[in-house]
């Protein structure tokens, strides 16, 4: 307990002390949450009642999609993991408590939009908070084992960029968060329905805003939390110690299967 | 000699169809540093590296303290100290942070005073990322062993020091082998080699081509001795009449070089012509055959 205790500590630390960590988790974040509050919100009024579920999944994203992955690699590319196998440090540790510390970081920079969005904004409030806090957690998680499975099976930090903007760049164009999935073209939405952005922005709508929904808000939590079990099964499975001597039980390709629940979800709604 | 703590024995390991270790076998017992000499590619840190459990042999038995380390990793941790060549910590973590994190996990409590001992205490808040290359071996070091291991690993551990930390790292090393660790010392430098280690072994293309104190190993080469003189009068570079011992002559800078096989009568002799040739001395050394000459014989030998 003490070893995961100080642990956490350090990797918390990290992501205030390490500058490009302390831009991901909070800067860019919070700098485009006042953005888009000056500007959007002008533009398109309607954008208010889709802030607060927008900038939380935005901050998942940037924390732990972009922000997460590229520390996995370079410390296994540095030989940091091993110096850590030698010393004791479990494998599970080495990936879950950054995770971790990073999924508190994004609750951090997520509570504070969530408590000055409507103040300062008047972004739309949530009719269920409950409902919207637990989809807010599964979505915060799901992104959580995506960026570790990017981490994992990056080969080096260029790819991790690749395969994090693979999902951040369409999510920000048609994963619901700039634009309503309902006036995004119908040949679109099956691409949409891949994107757990889209998912989750579904979920928002049906069960904490008791809004219409494009896709059934039930399926989409269902595909979120089938996707993020097995982004993170899949992380600790495919998890590598050190570049000069692979030890991984699986092809990296094998990360793919994470778009199964995605799939399945296309023909379910 | 007491049990080994550190058991080698029919060592293997292949990366693909090369054979980077081909069946090596060696002991290093408590109180004892065993040095594991050899160029680039010989198979010190692949021996070393299967040791610490991070890769697994292809073939023959380690033993440390009857664990082996591919199988048994999580009982090895408690028995075995690394200060790894390659690999760091993470440039965010202080030097006390890092002593914090390491201790935890070895559930020992922070060694402070290890810290204090390598000049290590007043950069508690410094982090790794900012410690130049020596500070970063001595903590490295320092971390190694502080759940006090009966057994150490250390790989190229002087590599980049200043004389002042690699004299302070040596008389550490001293301590730990007089307080009973077995120590496996990794390094090209045969000056420290023969000075630190008690037994060593020189590994070449994956096999162990000679082994014994280092003594016994200088021995056991041509056994010439090296004797140096400088004159006044340059004489002894004119003079071609023979010197009794003395197997070869050359001329290096402003030294007479002599290599014999009985320096005293060399020696006896060299003075009597540089009398008779009325020159001066201005310096006479007398070197026995370092491990540096016998390694390279011995590397030579194998290369070609």
């Amino acid at each position: 307990m003490i070893a995961f205790r100080t642990h956490f500590a350090f990797e918390f630390k990290t992501g205030l002390r390490n500058a490009t960590l302390l831009m991901m988790n909070y800067l860019f974040p919070l700098g485009f949450y006042a953005l888009i509050g000056l500007i959007m919100v002008q533009i398109n009024p309607f954008f208010r009642e889709m802030m607060l579920p927008a900038m939380v999944i935005f901050v998942a994203m940037a924390s732990l999609l972009l922000g997460l992955p590229s520390p996995l690699v370079e410390q296994r590319e540095a030989g940091i993991f091993r110096t850590y196998k030698i010393n004791g440090v479990p494998a599970f540790s080495i990936l879950a408590i950054p995770t971790l510390t990073t999924i508190v970081h994004a609750i951090i920079a997520s509570t504070i939009i969530v408590v000055t969005a409507a103040p300062l904004f008047g972004a739309v409030r949530p009719a269920n908070w409950a409902s919207f806090g637990l989809i807010s957690l599964l979505a915060i998680l799901t992104f959580g084992a995506l960026g570790a499975l990017i981490g994992v099976v990056s080969a080096n930090s260029r790819a991790t960029v690749l395969w994090s903007q693979l999902i951040f760049l369409p999510s920000m164009l048609i994963g619901g968060l700039m634009v309503p999935l309902s006036v995004l073209p119908k040949a679109i939405l099956p691409f949409a329905a891949l994107l757990p952005s889209a998912r989750a922005m579904q979920a928002y709508a049906g069960f904490a805003y008791s809004a219409p929904t494009v896709f059934d808000p039930a399926i989409s939590i269902a595909v979120l939390a089938a996707t993020g079990v097995l982004a993170a099964g899949l992380a600790i499975y495919l998890f590598d110690w050190d570049r000069v001597n692979r030890t991984r039980r699986g092809h990296p390709l094998m990360a793919l299967l994470v778009l199964v629940p995605a799939v399945i979800g296309l023909f379910l709604g | 000699m007491s049990q080994a703590a550190i058991a080698v024995r029919d060592f293997r390991k292949l990366y693909g169809a090369a054979v980077a270790v081909d069946g090596i076998s060696f002991e290093a017992h408590p109180g004892e540093i065993f040095g594991l000499l050899g160029p680039n590619g010989a198979g010190k840190t692949t021996t070393l590296e299967c040791l610490e459990g991070i890769r697994r042999p292809d073939g023959g038995a380690l033993d440390i303290f009857g664990v082996d380390p591919s199988r048994q990793p999580a009982r090895l941790r408690d028995l075995v100290g690394v200060q790894l060549q390659t690999g760091g910590l993470p440039g965010e973590m202080q030097v006390g942070e890092a002593m914090r994190f390491f201790c935890a996990y070895h559930r020992v409590p922070p060694r402070y005073d290890l810290l204090e001992r390598l000049g290590l205490q007043p950069m508690l808040r410094t982090r790794y990322g900012e410690l130049s290359t020596g500070l970063q071996r001595r903590l490295a070091l320092a971390l190694g062993i502080a759940h006090n291991p009966p057994a150490i690993i250390l790989d190229e551990p002087t590599a980049g020091l200043d004389v002042g930390s690699r004299t302070e790292l040596h008389a550490l090393m001293h301590e730990l082998r007089d307080g009973g660790a077995a120590i496996v010392l990794a390094t090209h430098d045969m000056a420290e080699a023969e000075k630190m280690a008690d037994r060593v072994a020189i590994l070449l293309r994956g096999r162990i081509v000679a082994t014994g104190s280092p003594r016994e190993l200088t021995a056991t080469g041509s056994g010439l001795t090296k004797i140096s003189v400088r004159t006044e009068g340059s004489s002894l570079f004119r003079n071609e009449a023979p010197l009794p011992a003395v197997q070869q002559r050359l001329i290096k800078e402003e030294y007479a070089v002599f290599y014999s096989t009985d320096p005293g009568p060399t020696v006896a002799a060299i003075l009597s012509t540089l009398n008779g040739q009325d020159d001066k001395l201005i310096d006479l050394r007398v070197e026995r055959p370092s491990l540096e000459e016998r390694f390279l014989e011995i590397t030579d030998g194998g290369a070609r």
